[in-house]
């Protein structure tokens, strides 16, 4: 055999014999690889992976039936802590499922403030997403980028409700407070920032030869099988389904908003991360239309038994202390009856699946998480892949623990 | 909506006993016998496009006489965009109902998730072990006599607070 071909040979890596020998590794529970608590045994020859099995449940905090415990107001800071990186839209979906079961309306501005945060949150949680797709490309440089971009988003939440990564924003009924002039002007001088510093971030990857060559069919999967898994969200987009809750059942006025849902096709690293890439762009799009059009009015509806009445009332006036004492003490009926509902979170359909009997806390509350759905099909993706494939494949899925074990 | 007509319509052609009642919320809930569960989620699968498994998983209603748990499937017809409730009520004594993992991928964590909590065993499982909580558990913490709360403690009883 000549040189040249001895050489060619060792570069491919797909024609390369396999020498038989079986390892079993342990990818995880804490590698810094794995982004979070996930374990995943690996069978392996060589770098290329026969098999893998998944542990999932590292961080399990039984959030189901501590909700069993808790008055419906007390279960939005539980929520905070399912997708990590993107609470608003888990606090917000929240506050719509109870909404739907005591069948209030929220007025036009409500729905206008809550589409600004969710969008802010979406912007938030792809770029977490996209960037760490990138370093573990190799490519930190985008990652720092983003991640200042980030910190300009949680300082935007902190303008809001206080808060940067667990925000328990709003309330059932709306916003506990107005947003303020500081925050508007923020939020304007990020929007015009943003697309700036995203544009560079994007150039670095979007075309870049080496970042293509590496992700491009990486743990693809197609539309039928991705279907077949309950996929949701990007990823679901990515192998070309255009299901997005947002467009198929509008919730929170997202009618009025004219946006794209971009679709992939190949369902692989890549379109995952392009997808991603131009659902940030698509939220810039909405927040613009939103914050122009912000109808002026009431930042919560009027229903005196769900939200509480302002502090100075409550020294002042006896039906607001009394409202302000049932609320608290979780003592309001509440309709009995069973909803299910879901927003577009971070990684797809969040759904909450509630269950009432009047009493002060759910009779059952379930979690459709997106995660723990679609991480069933990891396995599959990377058969037969180079066990570093394997990883960005699980970084383009951005399974987040915390959504994954709830 | 027309679309829960026709769906009614066609059940009822297909299947006996189902109890198909409309919500509050505009949902329709389909309750099934654990004898027809099976076959009823691959006629929606099959014949009416419900293609899309939203969501699957039980809860426990201890007062309920041999139906104590149930096993609550959340199906999406994606191209009509219609969503339906299937459920499945399981005594106590036996609470064990075909698995739909031959039918849906999706199903298998979902169903071991469901065993994991409530103890509700799927028939046919391809492994049907604990998912979240240690393997060595013995109880299923979701049932209702599993206080949350330590059970000796007295300062939290509802007669302080006039329940």
């Amino acid at each position: 055999m000549s040189e040249l071909s001895k050489l060619n040979k060792n570069l491919d890596l797909s024609s390369e014999t396999i020498d038989g020998e079986i390892a079993t590794l342990n990818l995880g529970p804490t590698h810094p690889a794995t982004h979070g608590i996930f374990q995943n045994v690996l069978r392996v020859d060589g770098e290329r992976i026969l098999s893998a099995e998944q542990t999932v449940g590292y961080i399990h905090r039984a959030f189901e039936k501590l909700a069993e415990r808790r008055p419906y107001n007390q279960i939005t800071p539980i929520t905070d802590r399912l997708n990590y990186c993107s609470s608003p839209i888990n606090n917000i979906g929240w506050h719509m499922t109870v909404e739907k079961l005591i069948g209030v309306e929220m007025p036009k501005r409500v729905d206008y403030m809550r589409v600004i945060v969710m969008e802010l949150a979406r912007i938030a949680d792809h770029l977490v997403c996209n960037s760490v797709i990138g370093v573990d490309t190799g490519a930190l440089t985008g990652f720092t980028y983003m991640f200042q971009q980030r910190e300009k988003i949680y300082d935007l939440f902190e303008e809001i409700c206080g808060a940067r990564l667990t925000t328990n924003v709003g309330r059932i009924g709306g916003f506990d407070r107005d947003f303020n002039p500081e925050f508007i002007q923020k939020l304007r001088v990020f929007l015009n920032e943003f697309p700036k510093k995203f544009g560079e971030f994007a150039s670095l990857l979007e075309r870049n030869r080496i970042f293509m060559d590496r992700t491009i069919g990486a743990g693809p999967i197609s539309a039928q099988r991705a279907l077949e898994y309950s996929f949701a969200g990007p990823n679901l987009r990515a192998a070309g389904v255009d299901y997005d809750v947002r467009a198929m059942n509008p919730y929170c006025s997202y009618q009025d908003f004219d946006f794209n849902i971009p679709v992939g096709n190949d369902g692989d690293t890549y379109d995952r991360f392009i997808v991603r890439q131009q659902e940030i762009r698509e939220s810039l799009k909405i927040i613009h239309q939103a914050l122009e059009n912000l109808p002026e009015g009431a930042y919560h509806a009027d229903i005196p038994s769900f939200y509480l009445p302002p502090k100075e009332e409550v020294y002042r006036s006896m039906e607001a202390l009394i409202y302000h004492f049932k609320i608290v003490m979780g003592e309001t009926p509440i309709p009995k009856g069973e909803v299910y509902f879901s927003v577009e979170g971070g990684n797809g359909e969040l759904g909450y699946y509630l269950v009432s009997d009047g009493g002060r806390t759910p009779y059952r509350l379930h979690f459709r998480r997106p995660c723990f759905i679609y991480y069933q099909a990891y396995p599959e993706m990377i058969k037969g892949a180079l066990l570093s494939d394997a990883i960005l494949t699980m970084s383009s899925m951005n399974v987040i623990a915390g959504e994954l074990d709830a | 909506m027309s679309n829960d007509h026709n769906l009614t319509e066609a059940l009822n052609a297909n299947f006996s006993g189902l109890e198909i009642i409309k919500d509050n919320y505009d949902c329709l809930n389909i309750t099934s016998s654990e004898h027809d569960v099976h076959g009823l989620i691959e006629f929606l699968l099959k014949d009416l496009g419900f293609a899309y498994l939203t969501d699957l998983t039980g809860a426990h209603y201890p007062n309920s006489e041999n139906s104590e748990f149930q096993v609550i499937y959340h199906l999406h017809n994606l191209q009509k965009n219609h969503r339906i409730r299937v459920r499945v009520k399981l005594p106590k004594s036996n609470p064990q109902t075909r698995t739909i993992t031959d039918l849906f991928v999706a199903a298998n964590w979902m169903e071991r998730e469901t065993y994991d909590f409530f103890g509700i065993i799927f028939e046919g499982h391809p492994n049907m072990v604990r998912i979240l909580n240690m393997d060595d558990m013995d109880y299923f913490p979701m049932r209702k006599e599993y206080a949350l709360e330590d059970e000796t403690r007295t300062d939290k009883s509802d007669r302080y607070f006039g329940r």
